[in-house]
């Protein structure tokens, strides 16, 4: 029989990533029976958590707080070290002393979306109505919902006004949807290789993603954990796919090419001859050690039902009528998942609200993972967007 | 290379002008604009004037051609999108912006006439200046060189400028007539960017200025 080989189990155990759900290795806000979360499927979340993280220090006027949106599968975790990797934040070049986002000069906050796995309620919390993990029974959430809930976090934390509000791809999705609903709570937007709505390709892939997860038996209906079995290998097949679509055809020539993985020769098998395959089976296999499959499908479908301007009448320029925050909004020219044109139509729309906007398109080879990558021009743009609306903000240069 | 270098490179006799590193014909620009008003600055290079205009506490906008000089302006922290004067304009409401500036691109754009329509639907005011083809020098390289003129300001040859739509001041308030453009006010500046006398003939301007820059508004509708 010919040789083949799939994503191994993983090596941390199903408890120690259902701990980080309930009692997450970072801060915690408790909602009770009087916060309900108000979910646009109609029902109210109650009781939930958020987990959340900040870095720096609030000011005295409480005007320096930047909350950082995480990706569909980001974390809290922006700048520390991840509890259950132990990798670095997945945000340090961007978020750090005499970085962009620079915690000698701002407050920054960065909470785990709802539905997410690292300690805000999501499908893999228990569910105190039955003493159990939610699984499917957790309802479906949006983008509004986990912006809603952030912006409790932030009336927790007595946080008025953002001074910005930053994030790419999932994350810049809550970055405009928070302007949308909350104009007057964000002084300044910077929405990074995102758009206003999923499109039809990003849906499919997403389904794909999906479909992977419920085709692996040990799926068992989203009932893994009581079973004690985990969809590894439809979770990896997920992540597999969907990392393709976070590059470039460029940047994997660049990277791989056709070069094969320790070895000179083919093997005659299915085994990962080739550096791109051993490549990928790792992004899969790292993956699965660290996220819950239920989650993978809840906030990949938040992203799916994304769209602003379904909320405006299909008009994307009303969400943002009369606004006063400022935009920077960036794009990065190899990026297919999120591409040029739908940050255009963004600016577009924002020009037509006559909103003070500015858009770079960044030219790099590395597709839609470049905002989480070593730019030093993505840096830059974001470093003097930052400074010149913290000016605009009267806040002053030489730290808190 | 941005279309505003290309177009009009910074003038030598800029450079000695101890007060500001600011082109002459910029200063003249930022000097037609009230204090505390809205600009869009369409096909606005580096942000130089852009820039200006906000060290007057003038809420700026720009849109750029070229993804370089948008992503410097940008790292400036200005307002500047990346977009085409010819097929961007299109997406700003009316009566949008105080003033929109064309500053040495009309020659550039495919369709003069509509951007120039555009500019004054988008802001009450528009300020264009453009390099002058009826200048003394650019009649002799074609009169006695018998060849397309380069100057200094203008060193690109005939096929790879991007200057496609070239006028004279002559040209220029035909066409603002045409379109019923009121002109609030016109200068004409010399080689060294130094405005000609104004009490000067329209020929005299057309012969021996440079480059033109009009005030315009919207005839009858001006405030």
């Amino acid at each position: 029989m010919v040789k083949v080989q799939s994503i191994p189990s993983p090596a941390i155990h199903a408890d120690e990533r259902s701990q980080e759900a309930d009692h997450p290795s970072s801060r915690v806000a408790q909602f009770g029976a009087d916060q309900p979360l108000r979910l646009d499927c109609g029902i109210d979340l109650v009781p939930f958590q958020i987990a959340y993280q900040t870095y720096g220090e609030l000011n005295a006027e409480r005007s320096n707080a930047i909350l950082v949106c995480h990706a569909l599968t980001g974390d809290q975790h922006v700048f520390n070290m991840h509890p259950v990797t132990g990798k670095p934040g997945w945000w340090e070049t961007m978020v750090g002393p005499g970085r962009p986002l620079d915690t000698d000069r701002y407050f920054i906050i960065s909470s785990n979306v709802i539905g997410g796995c690292m300690g805000s309620t999501g499908p893999a919390s228990t569910n105190p109505a039955t003493g159990k993990p939610w699984g499917l029974d957790f309802p479906i959430v949006t983008i509004p919902d986990m912006v809603r809930a952030q912006a409790m976090l932030l009336d927790r934390l007595g946080i008025e006004t953002l001074f910005s509000v930053v994030g790419g791809s999932m994350g810049g999705m809550q970055a405009l949807q928070w302007t949308a609903a909350f104009p007057e709570r964000v002084f300044s937007t910077l929405a990074i290789a995102c758009s206003t709505r999923h499109s039809a390709q990003n849906i499919a892939f997403h389904e794909l993603g999906r479909q992977a997860v419920m085709a692996d038996p040990e799926w068992k209906n989203g009932r893994y954990f009581e079973n004690g079995t985990h969809p590894h290998r439809g979770l990896g097949v997920a992540r597999m796919a969907a990392h393709i679509t976070y590059l470039s055809d460029a940047a994997l020539h660049r990277k791989f090419g056709r070069r094969m993985q320790d070895r000179e020769l083919p093997t005659f098998s299915f085994d990962a001859d080739f550096q791109v395959e051993s490549y990928l089976r790792y992004q899969g296999s790292s993956f699965v050690e660290r996220f819950d499959a239920n989650s993978y499908l809840y906030l990949t479908r938040a992203m799916d039902y994304f769209d602003i301007a379904a909320d405006h009448e299909g008009v994307l320029a009303r969400a943002f009528r009369g606004i006063k925050t400022r935009f920077c909004v960036v794009s990065f020219t190899s990026d297919w998942l999120f591409p040029t044109s739908e940050s255009r139509a963004l600016v577009h729309a924002l020009n037509a609200s006559s909103a003070r906007v500015s858009f770079a398109e960044i030219e790099t080879d590395r597709g839609h993972d470049a905002f989480l990558l070593d730019v030093p021009e993505f840096f830059d743009i974001s470093r003097a967007f930052l400074q010149s609306a913290a000016k605009a903000r009267g806040l002053s240069g030489d730290g808190a | 290379m941005t279309l505003q270098q290309q177009a009009l490179p910074l003038s030598p006799a800029a450079k000695h002008d101890g007060s500001a590193t600011h082109r002459g014909d910029y200063l003249l620009v930022a000097g037609m604009v009230a204090p505390g008003s809205k600009v869009l600055d369409v096909g606005c290079g580096d942000g130089d004037l852009l820039q200006l205009l906000e060290s007057r506490g003038i809420d700026g906008r720009g849109i750029e051609l070229s993804r370089e000089g948008v992503n410097r302006c940008v790292a400036k922290g200005l307002a500047v999108v990346q977009g085409d004067a010819d097929t961007d304009l299109g997406n700003y409401p009316d009566d949008a912006f105080d003033y929109v500036i064309l500053s040495q691109t009309l020659q550039a754009t495919r369709q003069p006439k509509a951007v120039l329509e555009n500019l004054l639907r988008i802001g009450s005011r528009a300020i264009v200046s453009f390099p002058n083809f009826g200048f003394w020098r650019m009649r002799l390289q074609l009169l006695v060189g018998g060849h397309m003129p380069r100057t200094e300001n203008l060193p690109a040859t005939w096929y790879d400028t991007p200057n496609i739509h070239f006028c004279t001041i002559k040209d220029f308030v035909q066409l603002c007539d045409e379109i019923s453009v009121k002109m609030e006010r016109a200068v004409a500046l010399d080689l060294y960017g130094r405005p000609l006398r104004l009490s000067a003939p329209w020929w005299f301007w057309n012969m021996f200025g440079e480059q033109g820059v009009f005030l315009l508004s919207r005839a009858g509708k001006a405030k």
